[in-house]
Protein backbone atom coordinates (compact mmCIF):
# COMPACT_ATOMS: atom_id res chain seq x y z
CA UNK A 1 0.00 0.00 0.00
CA UNK A 2 1.30 3.49 -0.54
CA UNK A 3 2.37 5.26 2.17
CA UNK A 4 0.03 7.99 3.97
CA UNK A 5 1.96 10.43 2.85
CA UNK A 6 1.53 9.96 -0.68
CA UNK A 7 -2.06 10.54 -0.35
CA UNK A 8 -3.31 13.85 -2.00
CA UNK A 9 -6.17 15.28 -0.22
CA UNK A 10 -9.27 15.28 -2.45
CA UNK A 11 -11.98 18.01 -1.64
CA UNK A 12 -15.56 16.53 -2.00
CA UNK A 13 -18.98 18.24 -2.25
CA UNK A 14 -22.68 17.47 -1.18
CA UNK A 15 -24.61 16.42 -3.91
CA UNK A 16 -27.62 14.87 -3.99
CA UNK A 17 -28.73 11.30 -4.67
CA UNK A 18 -31.92 9.44 -5.95
CA UNK A 19 -33.49 6.23 -4.41
CA UNK A 20 -33.05 3.96 -7.26
CA UNK A 21 -33.86 0.33 -5.34
CA UNK A 22 -34.99 -0.22 -1.49
CA UNK A 23 -34.53 -3.49 0.03
CA UNK A 24 -34.98 -4.73 3.61
CA UNK A 25 -33.12 -8.02 3.44
CA UNK A 26 -33.93 -8.49 7.00
CA UNK A 27 -35.61 -6.79 9.23
CA UNK A 28 -32.71 -4.51 10.55
CA UNK A 29 -30.81 -4.37 7.64
CA UNK A 30 -31.55 -1.55 4.45
CA UNK A 31 -30.09 -1.90 1.18
CA UNK A 32 -30.15 1.25 -1.10
CA UNK A 33 -28.65 2.41 -4.45
CA UNK A 34 -28.75 5.24 -5.81
CA UNK A 35 -28.02 7.59 -8.48
CA UNK A 36 -25.26 10.06 -7.71
CA UNK A 37 -25.39 13.72 -9.68
CA UNK A 38 -21.87 14.56 -9.95
CA UNK A 39 -20.12 11.41 -9.29
CA UNK A 40 -16.70 11.25 -8.19
CA UNK A 41 -14.98 7.59 -8.54
CA UNK A 42 -14.37 5.59 -4.96
CA UNK A 43 -11.89 2.97 -4.21
CA UNK A 44 -13.63 -0.13 -2.01
CA UNK A 45 -13.52 0.38 1.70
CA UNK A 46 -14.24 3.95 1.17
CA UNK A 47 -18.04 5.65 2.80
CA UNK A 48 -20.26 8.26 1.68
CA UNK A 49 -22.25 10.64 4.16
CA UNK A 50 -26.33 10.56 3.64
CA UNK A 51 -27.79 14.13 5.40
CA UNK A 52 -31.27 14.15 6.00
CA UNK A 53 -33.00 17.93 6.04
CA UNK A 54 -36.25 19.03 7.68
CA UNK A 55 -38.66 21.88 6.77
CA UNK A 56 -37.32 23.98 9.36
CA UNK A 57 -32.98 23.18 7.76
CA UNK A 58 -32.61 21.19 10.72
CA UNK A 59 -30.18 18.31 9.39
CA UNK A 60 -29.19 14.60 10.45
CA UNK A 61 -25.81 12.79 8.83
CA UNK A 62 -24.54 9.55 9.23
CA UNK A 63 -22.14 7.59 7.44
CA UNK A 64 -22.33 4.50 5.42
CA UNK A 65 -19.89 2.36 3.66
CA UNK A 66 -20.24 2.07 0.03
CA UNK A 67 -20.48 -1.96 -1.04
CA UNK A 68 -20.55 -1.41 -4.91
CA UNK A 69 -17.65 -1.74 -6.83
CA UNK A 70 -16.42 2.15 -8.51
CA UNK A 71 -17.78 1.03 -12.01
CA UNK A 72 -21.19 -0.09 -10.82
CA UNK A 73 -23.63 2.91 -12.61
CA UNK A 74 -25.39 3.00 -8.87
CA UNK A 75 -24.02 3.69 -5.36
CA UNK A 76 -24.91 0.70 -3.00
CA UNK A 77 -25.09 1.91 0.84
CA UNK A 78 -26.26 -0.92 3.50
CA UNK A 79 -27.62 0.83 6.29
CA UNK A 80 -28.16 -1.24 9.74
CA UNK A 81 -31.12 0.28 11.53
CA UNK A 82 -30.94 1.09 14.81
CA UNK A 83 -33.63 1.25 18.02
CA UNK A 84 -35.08 4.65 17.42
CA UNK A 85 -32.00 5.78 15.26
CA UNK A 86 -32.75 8.69 13.43
CA UNK A 87 -31.40 8.43 9.95
CA UNK A 88 -31.63 4.90 9.67
CA UNK A 89 -35.22 4.98 10.76
CA UNK A 90 -35.86 7.25 8.07
CA UNK A 91 -34.35 5.37 5.47
CA UNK A 92 -35.70 2.34 6.66
CA UNK A 93 -39.40 3.30 7.67
CA UNK A 94 -40.15 6.66 5.34
CA UNK A 95 -37.53 6.44 2.18
CA UNK A 96 -39.23 5.42 -0.67
CA UNK A 97 -37.51 4.71 -4.31
CA UNK A 98 -37.48 8.44 -6.02
CA UNK A 99 -36.97 9.93 -2.25
CA UNK A 100 -33.30 12.61 -3.12
CA UNK A 101 -31.14 12.80 -0.27
CA UNK A 102 -28.09 14.68 0.29
CA UNK A 103 -25.14 13.03 -0.14
CA UNK A 104 -21.50 13.74 0.00
CA UNK A 105 -18.46 10.99 -1.00
CA UNK A 106 -16.55 9.29 -1.41
CA UNK A 107 -14.90 9.79 1.74
CA UNK A 108 -11.99 8.16 3.84
CA UNK A 109 -8.57 7.68 2.31
CA UNK A 110 -7.34 5.39 4.73
CA UNK A 111 -9.84 2.38 5.23
CA UNK A 112 -9.36 1.51 1.84
CA UNK A 113 -7.63 -1.07 -0.99
CA UNK A 114 -6.11 0.09 -3.88
CA UNK A 115 -6.12 -3.27 -5.99
CA UNK A 116 -2.96 -4.08 -5.91
CA UNK A 117 -2.02 -5.24 -2.44
CA UNK A 118 -2.02 -9.10 -1.12
CA UNK A 119 -4.97 -7.87 1.46
CA UNK A 120 -6.77 -9.69 4.47
CA UNK A 121 -10.30 -8.56 5.64
CA UNK A 122 -11.31 -9.48 9.14
CA UNK A 123 -14.81 -7.84 8.97
CA UNK A 124 -18.15 -8.84 11.54
CA UNK A 125 -21.37 -7.96 10.98
CA UNK A 126 -22.51 -4.47 8.96
CA UNK A 127 -18.94 -4.09 9.20
CA UNK A 128 -18.35 -6.87 5.79
CA UNK A 129 -19.72 -3.88 3.26
CA UNK A 130 -15.94 -2.16 2.58
CA UNK A 131 -15.32 -6.20 1.97
CA UNK A 132 -17.87 -6.72 -0.38
CA UNK A 133 -16.86 -3.77 -1.98
CA UNK A 134 -13.30 -4.77 -2.65
CA UNK A 135 -14.38 -8.58 -3.28
CA UNK A 136 -16.22 -6.78 -5.91
CA UNK A 137 -13.74 -4.61 -7.45
CA UNK A 138 -11.00 -7.89 -7.17
CA UNK A 139 -13.58 -10.04 -9.07
CA UNK A 140 -14.06 -7.00 -11.63
CA UNK A 141 -10.60 -6.49 -12.09
CA UNK A 142 -9.75 -10.43 -12.36
CA UNK A 143 -7.63 -10.40 -9.32
CA UNK A 144 -8.99 -12.40 -6.60
CA UNK A 145 -6.24 -13.94 -6.13
CA UNK A 146 -5.10 -10.65 -4.15
CA UNK A 147 -7.42 -10.47 -1.68
CA UNK A 148 -9.15 -12.97 1.43
CA UNK A 149 -11.87 -12.31 3.51
CA UNK A 150 -12.46 -13.50 6.90
CA UNK A 151 -16.68 -12.45 7.83
CA UNK A 152 -17.76 -13.04 11.24
CA UNK A 153 -21.96 -13.11 12.38
CA UNK A 154 -24.02 -13.88 14.98
CA UNK A 155 -26.12 -15.84 12.51
CA UNK A 156 -27.17 -15.72 8.67
CA UNK A 157 -29.99 -13.48 9.61
CA UNK A 158 -27.11 -10.77 10.74
CA UNK A 159 -24.83 -11.47 8.65
CA UNK A 160 -25.27 -9.24 5.71
CA UNK A 161 -24.21 -10.34 1.75
CA UNK A 162 -23.67 -13.70 3.20
CA UNK A 163 -24.97 -15.60 0.42
CA UNK A 164 -22.34 -12.60 -1.71
CA UNK A 165 -19.33 -14.06 0.58
CA UNK A 166 -19.90 -17.44 0.22
CA UNK A 167 -20.05 -17.40 -2.83
CA UNK A 168 -17.11 -15.21 -3.60
CA UNK A 169 -14.71 -17.71 -1.24
CA UNK A 170 -15.12 -16.07 2.13
CA UNK A 171 -14.54 -17.85 5.46
CA UNK A 172 -18.09 -16.86 6.84
CA UNK A 173 -17.97 -17.85 10.64
CA UNK A 174 -21.32 -18.29 12.86
CA UNK A 175 -20.42 -17.26 16.77
CA UNK A 176 -24.22 -18.99 17.35
CA UNK A 177 -24.66 -20.72 14.30
CA UNK A 178 -23.17 -24.20 13.25
CA UNK A 179 -23.19 -23.94 9.05
CA UNK A 180 -21.31 -26.04 6.44
CA UNK A 181 -19.63 -28.39 8.73
CA UNK A 182 -18.37 -25.70 10.72
CA UNK A 183 -19.38 -25.19 14.51
CA UNK A 184 -20.11 -21.86 15.99
CA UNK A 185 -17.43 -20.14 17.20
CA UNK A 186 -15.21 -17.06 16.46
CA UNK A 187 -12.46 -17.83 13.74
CA UNK A 188 -9.62 -19.52 14.94
CA UNK A 189 -5.74 -18.50 14.28
CA UNK A 190 -5.73 -21.93 12.01
CA UNK A 191 -8.60 -20.62 10.16
CA UNK A 192 -6.90 -17.37 9.48
CA UNK A 193 -3.46 -17.89 9.28
CA UNK A 194 -3.53 -19.46 6.11
CA UNK A 195 -6.17 -16.36 4.77
CA UNK A 196 -3.51 -13.87 6.20
CA UNK A 197 -0.36 -15.73 4.68
CA UNK A 198 1.44 -12.83 2.06
CA UNK A 199 -0.92 -10.01 3.27
CA UNK A 200 0.55 -7.10 3.55
CA UNK A 201 -2.31 -5.22 4.08
CA UNK A 202 -5.38 -5.78 6.75
CA UNK A 203 -8.53 -4.49 7.19
CA UNK A 204 -10.77 -4.81 10.10
CA UNK A 205 -14.38 -3.65 10.55
CA UNK A 206 -16.93 -4.02 12.65
CA UNK A 207 -17.57 -2.53 16.10
CA UNK A 208 -15.67 -1.65 18.99
CA UNK A 209 -16.44 -4.62 20.63
CA UNK A 210 -15.71 -6.88 17.00
CA UNK A 211 -12.46 -4.99 16.66
CA UNK A 212 -11.20 -5.27 19.99
CA UNK A 213 -11.71 -9.09 19.63
CA UNK A 214 -10.61 -8.97 15.87
CA UNK A 215 -7.24 -7.20 15.85
CA UNK A 216 -5.68 -9.49 18.31
CA UNK A 217 -6.95 -12.42 16.17
CA UNK A 218 -5.52 -11.16 13.42
CA UNK A 219 -1.91 -10.70 15.07
CA UNK A 220 -2.20 -14.39 16.20
CA UNK A 221 -2.35 -15.73 12.84
CA UNK A 222 0.75 -13.79 11.98
CA UNK A 223 -0.24 -10.13 10.45
CA UNK A 224 2.01 -7.74 11.38
CA UNK A 225 0.06 -5.34 13.41
CA UNK A 226 1.28 -2.38 11.70
CA UNK A 227 -0.17 -3.39 8.55
CA UNK A 228 -3.59 -3.48 9.96
CA UNK A 229 -6.11 -0.89 9.26
CA UNK A 230 -9.11 -0.42 11.25
CA UNK A 231 -12.47 1.07 10.87
CA UNK A 232 -15.10 1.15 13.74
CA UNK A 233 -18.69 2.08 14.11
CA UNK A 234 -20.97 2.58 16.97
CA UNK A 235 -24.71 2.23 17.23
CA UNK A 236 -25.29 5.86 16.40
CA UNK A 237 -28.25 5.62 14.68
CA UNK B 1 -30.35 21.23 -1.21
CA UNK B 2 -33.34 19.72 -1.17
CA UNK B 3 -35.42 18.96 2.10
CA UNK B 4 -35.64 15.51 2.82
CA UNK B 5 -39.26 13.95 1.86
CA UNK B 6 -40.80 13.06 4.65
CA UNK B 7 -38.34 13.98 7.42
CA UNK B 8 -38.81 15.73 10.40
CA UNK B 9 -37.12 16.87 13.82
CA UNK B 10 -37.83 14.83 16.08
CA UNK B 11 -34.86 14.60 18.61
CA UNK B 12 -35.61 17.39 21.56
CA UNK B 13 -33.72 20.45 21.58
CA UNK B 14 -30.53 20.37 23.44
CA UNK B 15 -29.28 22.96 25.76
CA UNK B 16 -29.70 26.26 24.50
CA UNK B 17 -26.62 26.13 21.66
CA UNK B 18 -24.56 23.71 22.88
CA UNK B 19 -24.83 21.60 19.91
CA UNK B 20 -22.93 22.48 17.06
CA UNK B 21 -24.73 22.08 13.25
CA UNK B 22 -25.15 18.34 12.16
CA UNK B 23 -24.27 17.11 16.06
CA UNK B 24 -26.45 14.78 18.20
CA UNK B 25 -26.35 14.38 21.56
CA UNK B 26 -24.50 10.82 22.60
CA UNK B 27 -25.89 11.23 26.16
CA UNK B 28 -23.99 8.91 28.68
CA UNK B 29 -22.13 7.20 25.27
CA UNK B 30 -18.63 7.96 24.13
CA UNK B 31 -17.95 6.16 21.18
CA UNK B 32 -14.77 4.49 20.22
CA UNK B 33 -13.01 5.66 16.86
CA UNK B 34 -9.47 4.89 15.69
CA UNK B 35 -7.81 4.30 12.64
CA UNK B 36 -5.04 1.66 14.19
CA UNK B 37 -4.58 -1.37 16.84
CA UNK B 38 -4.85 -0.03 20.09
CA UNK B 39 -1.22 -0.04 21.74
CA UNK B 40 -0.48 -0.79 25.07
CA UNK B 41 1.13 2.17 26.69
CA UNK B 42 2.71 1.91 29.95
CA UNK B 43 2.89 5.24 31.94
CA UNK B 44 6.74 4.76 32.75
CA UNK B 45 7.35 4.23 28.98
CA UNK B 46 5.25 7.53 28.05
CA UNK B 47 6.85 11.06 27.80
CA UNK B 48 6.01 14.28 25.98
CA UNK B 49 7.87 16.23 23.98
CA UNK B 50 8.00 19.66 22.58
CA UNK B 51 10.21 20.00 19.67
CA UNK B 52 10.43 22.02 16.76
CA UNK B 53 10.88 25.80 15.92
CA UNK B 54 11.45 26.19 20.20
CA UNK B 55 14.41 27.66 21.90
CA UNK B 56 14.34 24.57 24.26
CA UNK B 57 13.04 21.17 23.04
CA UNK B 58 11.98 20.13 26.47
CA UNK B 59 10.60 16.21 27.00
CA UNK B 60 8.82 15.64 30.41
CA UNK B 61 8.47 11.59 31.54
CA UNK B 62 5.31 11.06 32.90
CA UNK B 63 6.34 11.28 37.18
CA UNK B 64 7.76 15.28 35.83
CA UNK B 65 4.66 15.71 33.72
CA UNK B 66 2.48 15.22 36.54
CA UNK B 67 5.01 18.05 38.64
CA UNK B 68 3.22 20.75 36.20
CA UNK B 69 0.26 22.64 37.35
CA UNK B 70 -2.99 20.35 37.63
CA UNK B 71 -5.01 21.24 34.61
CA UNK B 72 -9.37 20.64 34.24
CA UNK B 73 -11.67 20.89 31.51
CA UNK B 74 -14.95 21.04 32.21
CA UNK B 75 -17.37 21.26 29.02
CA UNK B 76 -18.39 19.23 25.93
CA UNK B 77 -16.55 17.80 22.99
CA UNK B 78 -17.89 17.15 18.91
CA UNK B 79 -16.52 14.29 17.41
CA UNK B 80 -16.76 14.76 13.41
CA UNK B 81 -18.84 11.77 13.37
CA UNK B 82 -21.77 13.79 14.66
CA UNK B 83 -22.05 12.80 18.19
CA UNK B 84 -21.25 15.15 20.76
CA UNK B 85 -20.99 14.90 24.70
CA UNK B 86 -21.62 16.96 27.76
CA UNK B 87 -20.12 17.57 30.38
CA UNK B 88 -17.08 15.73 30.30
CA UNK B 89 -14.47 16.37 32.70
CA UNK B 90 -10.75 15.53 32.20
CA UNK B 91 -7.73 16.63 34.33
CA UNK B 92 -3.93 16.96 32.94
CA UNK B 93 -1.84 19.37 32.46
CA UNK B 94 -2.44 22.49 30.27
CA UNK B 95 -0.34 22.59 26.49
CA UNK B 96 0.14 26.52 27.90
CA UNK B 97 2.28 25.62 30.01
CA UNK B 98 4.50 22.90 28.29
CA UNK B 99 4.98 26.00 25.41
CA UNK B 100 6.31 28.56 28.31
CA UNK B 101 9.26 25.68 29.03
CA UNK B 102 9.94 25.08 25.44
CA UNK B 103 9.96 28.83 24.18
CA UNK B 104 8.33 29.04 20.94
CA UNK B 105 10.82 31.15 18.68
CA UNK B 106 8.37 33.94 16.96
CA UNK B 107 8.41 31.70 13.21
CA UNK B 108 6.29 29.16 15.05
CA UNK B 109 2.85 29.13 13.61
CA UNK B 110 1.43 25.52 13.35
CA UNK B 111 1.56 22.49 15.39
CA UNK B 112 1.98 18.82 14.18
CA UNK B 113 0.62 16.70 17.23
CA UNK B 114 2.29 13.17 16.83
CA UNK B 115 1.02 9.93 18.95
CA UNK B 116 3.52 6.86 19.12
CA UNK B 117 1.10 4.87 17.02
CA UNK B 118 2.70 7.24 14.53
CA UNK B 119 -1.02 8.95 13.77
CA UNK B 120 -0.58 13.18 13.58
CA UNK B 121 -2.70 15.91 13.29
CA UNK B 122 -2.11 19.58 12.52
CA UNK B 123 -3.48 22.78 14.25
CA UNK B 124 -2.95 26.40 14.00
CA UNK B 125 -0.39 27.16 17.07
CA UNK B 126 -3.14 29.77 18.37
CA UNK B 127 -5.43 26.57 18.64
CA UNK B 128 -3.36 25.44 21.54
CA UNK B 129 -2.74 28.70 23.72
CA UNK B 130 -4.53 30.52 25.58
CA UNK B 131 -6.12 27.72 28.00
CA UNK B 132 -7.93 25.94 25.13
CA UNK B 133 -5.64 22.75 24.79
CA UNK B 134 -4.38 20.05 27.37
CA UNK B 135 -2.58 16.85 28.07
CA UNK B 136 -4.97 14.91 29.68
CA UNK B 137 -4.51 11.17 31.75
CA UNK B 138 -7.77 11.27 33.82
CA UNK B 139 -11.36 11.24 32.24
CA UNK B 140 -14.47 11.32 34.49
CA UNK B 141 -12.41 11.00 37.53
CA UNK B 142 -11.00 7.64 36.33
CA UNK B 143 -7.62 7.13 33.83
CA UNK B 144 -7.80 7.82 30.86
CA UNK B 145 -8.59 3.80 29.13
CA UNK B 146 -6.27 2.75 26.63
CA UNK B 147 -9.32 3.11 23.86
CA UNK B 148 -9.61 6.45 24.77
CA UNK B 149 -6.46 7.32 24.62
CA UNK B 150 -4.19 6.47 27.67
CA UNK B 151 -2.54 6.82 29.42
CA UNK B 152 -2.32 10.15 28.09
CA UNK B 153 -3.85 12.36 25.17
CA UNK B 154 -4.06 15.55 23.66
CA UNK B 155 -7.65 17.76 24.24
CA UNK B 156 -8.35 20.21 22.33
CA UNK B 157 -12.35 20.42 22.85
CA UNK B 158 -13.42 23.06 20.71
CA UNK B 159 -12.43 21.74 17.56
CA UNK B 160 -13.61 18.65 15.75
CA UNK B 161 -12.27 15.76 18.24
CA UNK B 162 -10.03 13.66 16.02
CA UNK B 163 -7.71 17.14 16.51
CA UNK B 164 -7.26 15.57 20.22
CA UNK B 165 -4.89 12.91 19.25
CA UNK B 166 -4.53 9.61 21.14
CA UNK B 167 -1.50 8.23 22.85
CA UNK B 168 -0.11 12.01 22.44
CA UNK B 169 4.14 11.54 22.69
CA UNK B 170 4.83 15.04 20.82
CA UNK B 171 4.28 18.78 20.33
CA UNK B 172 6.06 19.65 16.79
CA UNK B 173 6.19 23.71 16.06
CA UNK B 174 6.16 24.53 12.52
CA UNK B 175 6.31 27.51 10.40
CA UNK B 176 3.81 26.17 7.66
CA UNK B 177 1.26 24.19 8.10
CA UNK B 178 1.85 20.39 7.89
CA UNK B 179 -1.18 18.03 7.05
CA UNK B 180 -1.95 14.76 9.58
CA UNK B 181 -3.20 11.52 9.40
CA UNK B 182 -6.89 12.41 8.41
CA UNK B 183 -6.26 15.64 7.25
CA UNK B 184 -4.30 13.84 4.17
CA UNK B 185 -7.45 11.90 4.39
CA UNK B 186 -10.07 14.08 3.35
CA UNK B 187 -10.69 15.49 6.73
CA UNK B 188 -10.53 19.60 7.24
CA UNK B 189 -7.45 21.23 8.26
CA UNK B 190 -8.95 23.03 11.25
CA UNK B 191 -11.91 21.05 12.16
CA UNK B 192 -13.76 23.94 13.81
CA UNK B 193 -17.43 22.27 14.99
CA UNK B 194 -19.68 25.65 14.82
CA UNK B 195 -18.26 26.19 11.38
CA UNK B 196 -18.84 22.53 9.88
CA UNK B 197 -15.29 21.90 9.06
CA UNK B 198 -16.12 18.18 8.31
CA UNK B 199 -13.85 17.80 5.09
CA UNK B 200 -11.44 19.40 3.09
CA UNK B 201 -13.57 21.67 0.86
CA UNK B 202 -15.78 22.94 3.56
CA UNK B 203 -15.29 26.72 4.23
Amino acid sequence: MSAIDDVVPRETAWTTGTIITKEQPTPDQVRLRLHVDDRQPHDPGQHYVVRLRAPDDYTAQRSYSVASDSQDPLVELLVERFPDGEVSGHLGDVAEVGDVLEVRGPIGRWFRWDARTPAVCLVGGTGVVPAVAMLRTARRLGRTDLLRVAAVGRDPEHLPYAAELARAGALVAYTRHDAGGRVRGVPTAEELAPLAAGAEVAFVCGSPRFVGLATPLLIGAGVDPTTIRVEQFGATG
Amino acid sequence: MPVTRGFFRKRDESPAGRLPPGQYDTGSGWPVLTAEATPRIEPADWSITVDGLVEEPTTWSWDEAHRLPSATYSGDIHCVTTWSKFDMVFRGISVDDLLAAARPRPEARYVLAHSSTGYTTNLPLEDVTGGRAWVVWEAEGKPLSREHGGPARLLVPHLYFWKSAKWISRLELLAEDQQGFWERNGYHDRGDPWREQRYQGDA
